[in-house]
């Protein structure tokens, strides 16, 4: 079952074309990364599949509709976002950082409910921060910031998850346990997830499809083991680096040599 | 820390702030030149609500205590209780929707925006003859929308509204709008008017019996139960613009229609009060310390404690130094403005935008 399709989908920023007629179709159920270097439209292609941005040209379609004729209410209602990082200007408590998922849920005039309370609950034990749902937000370190925003996520009941480098900002152990979360939501709940992933080691750990971006453009899509090689690095980074196997899980694991170090 | 209200709690703290403020009403409405005695003021009040027939005490009947007060000084003391309740509770939409702690309708030119409208409207002798007082709060809402429109896109860089970008917008437009407003009295050429201006500018609540409360008060009523209505998405507003998008919001309808309901809470206030400041800043930042963000709770007890603290310092401001009164601005701006300067010195470390 197709969940989004991006058809010959084009972005330009007022003068500067960021995507050029992208063809793209993740099913239900799958985890992709989206890679590339900065400026290659990694960004803005989560953004446009969130419905925040629109195209200039071509079509994106969420469940068979149209995401452009969708509502915000209603994209929001099956697409939720976890960005690198939010910052919060006032004293809310994890809780109620989570609540704010039920946002599209709510009707303008109206206040949360029980099955609303319900949801938040469910998400704050999926993600396991139950000791840590009455404290400020603004008080926690950036993973447990982040497993909140995952909870919060998850309070929408969305139907695809998208992350624009959920990690960029977090220590080594707070990555692997982000990933680790978002892995078994896709596996467990069936949530598609498609994340513009910074790292690349961590993208071919996590996911099942990697897609490279270059100047706007895909230039590699495939599992790990087929499209993280040494030539799509060199052609997309232009960078030389050597890629060998993972010792446990055997998927391709990129590693740099530093100028005039010899083996 | 401590731990955060029960929804049930909520009631009841709304209904002890409720208690304060009428606490206040009763305090104020007793003390002035003629003091009056609040069971006098109790009793009369339920006895013209039609609720019950006490006989009057001596001293009520002797010394005009009748016209004192419900011509006097109820109108004085409701309409503080109006000004503070829209001052706070613009602040804090303000506050809300641009995730900024330091915007107050005086700090961002808004209530500069309402009095350069309200003056148009004074100036004009044909508007005063056509419509009378209900063309002051019309053309103060104009006056406050367009500066509220004007500073916010100068404030604006990439997206976002840095505080000190705001605070630099609203200065410079205050300071125009002022100088305009000074300018067209000069020209108008009705020297009688620069006084009222001034006097406009300090600040003081001004009114005379109740008709133009009765013009302001279903506004400012209405503008803060509708201003309840948004209370969730101003919650989803503290994520940011595009944290909000995320979360379903039509973030340009709702933008617009938060700094227009702000807009029009601010023009209602200001034109029976001039422009009292620090109101919107001291008020919110108080309740938030105590009660939390939470807009749901917010809102409501903003205005509660807004009408009860701009009642009180109304009462200070002409007690104090009775038969002279200190101009209600001039004392809100010696508390709030310290207090500013305050949370300008910690935001610097605390908020990250």
């Amino acid at each position: 079952m197709i969940n989004l399709s991006l058809n010959q989908v084009s972005f330009s920023y007022s003068d500067s074309p960021v995507l050029h007629h992208i063809d793209l179709v993740v099913e239900r159920g799958e985890m992709v990364a989206v890679l590339g270097p900065n400026g290659s439209g990694k960004t803005t292609l989560i953004k446009l599949a969130s419905g925040v941005l629109k195209p200039t040209e071509g079509e994106i379609h969420l469940d068979g509709s149209r995401l452009s004729r969708l509502k915000r209410r209603e994209v929001a209602q099956r697409v939720a976002v976890v960005p690198q990082q939010f910052n919060m200007p006032f004293a809310f408590t994890l809780r109620e950082v989570v609540l704010l998922g039920r946002t599209p849920f709510l009707r303008a005039f109206s206040d949360e409910g029980k099955e609303d309370h319900r949801v938040v609950q469910q998400a704050i034990a999926l993600i396991g921060i139950e000791e840590l749902k009455e404290r400020f937000f603004n008080e926690l370190s950036g993973g447990e910031r982040q497993k909140a925003i995952l909870a919060m996520a998850l309070a929408q009941e969305p139907k695809l998850l998208l992350l624009d480098e959920p990690t960029a900002h977090l220590d080594i152990n707070h990555q692997g346990e982000i990933l680790d979360l978002v892995k078994s939501l896709n596996r467990e709940q069936g949530l598609t997830v498609i994340g513009a992933m910074h790292d690349l080691n961590l993208a071919a750990l996590y996911f099942d499809r990697l897609i490279f971006l270059k100047e706007g453009r895909i230039f590699a899509d495939g599992p790990p083991a087929e499209v993280l090689t040494e030539e799509t690095i060199r052609e997309v980074f232009s960078a030389s680096v050597q890629v060998m196997q993972h010792p446990t899980t055997k998927v391709p694991h990129v590693v740099i040599t530093p100028k005039g170090s010899s083996g | 820390m401590f731990t955060r209200l029960k929804q049930n709690h909520r009631l009841l703290v709304l209904v002890v702030l409720g208690a304060i403020l009428l606490l206040c009403l009763l305090i104020a409405a007793a003390l002035g030149s003629e003091s009056i005695s609040p069971i006098d003021i109790a009793k009369n009040t339920l006895n013209k609500m039609a609720l019950t027939n006490f006989s009057l005490s001596p001293a009520w009947e002797d010394r005009n205590h009748e016209i004192i007060l419900f011509q006097i000084r109820l109108p004085r003391v409701v309409a503080g209780a109006l000004v503070g309740a829209a001052l706070a509770v613009a602040g804090v939409l303000f506050q809300g929707l641009l995730r900024n702690p330091m915007a107050d309708p005086y700090i961002i030119g808004t209530s500069a925006g309402a009095a350069f409208g309200a003056t148009i409207a004074m100036v004009l002798p044909l508007s005063v003859a056509l419509l009378g007082f209900g063309l002051v709060p019309i053309a103060a809402f104009f006056g406050a929308l367009g500066a509220v429109f004007l500073v916010y896109n100068l404030a604006r860089v990439g997206g976002k509204t840095p505080i000190v970008s705001m605070l630099l917008a609203g200065f410079a437009v205050s300071a125009m709008l002022i100088a305009v407003m000074f300018f067209m009295v000069t020209l108008s050429g009705r020297t009688e008017l620069i006084h009222t201006v001034y006097s406009f500018l300090m600040g003081s609540i001004s009114v005379s019996g109740w008709n133009q409360i009765a013009i302001i008060a279903p506004l400012i009523i209405g503008g803060i139960i509708l201003a309840r209505f948004f209370a969730f998405r101003l919650n989803a507003f503290s994520l940011g613009e595009e944290g909000a998008r995320y979360l379903g919001i039509d973030v340009e309808r709702e933008k617009l229609l938060i700094l227009g309901l702000g807009s029009l809470l601010t023009a209602a206030a200001v034109s029976i009060s001039g422009l009292v400041g620090f109101v919107g800043l001291v008020v919110p930042h108080a309740v938030r310390l105590v009660l939390g963000p939470d807009h749901r709770l917010l809102l409501p007890a903003a205005a509660l404690a807004g009408g009860a603290f701009l009642v009180l310092a109304d009462l200070f401001a002409r007690t104090m130094l009775s038969p002279r009164e200190i101009p209600l601005g001039i004392l809100t701006a010696l508390i709030g403005a310290p207090f500013f300067i305050y949370l300008l010195r910690r935001t610097r470390r605390e908020y990250a935008f």
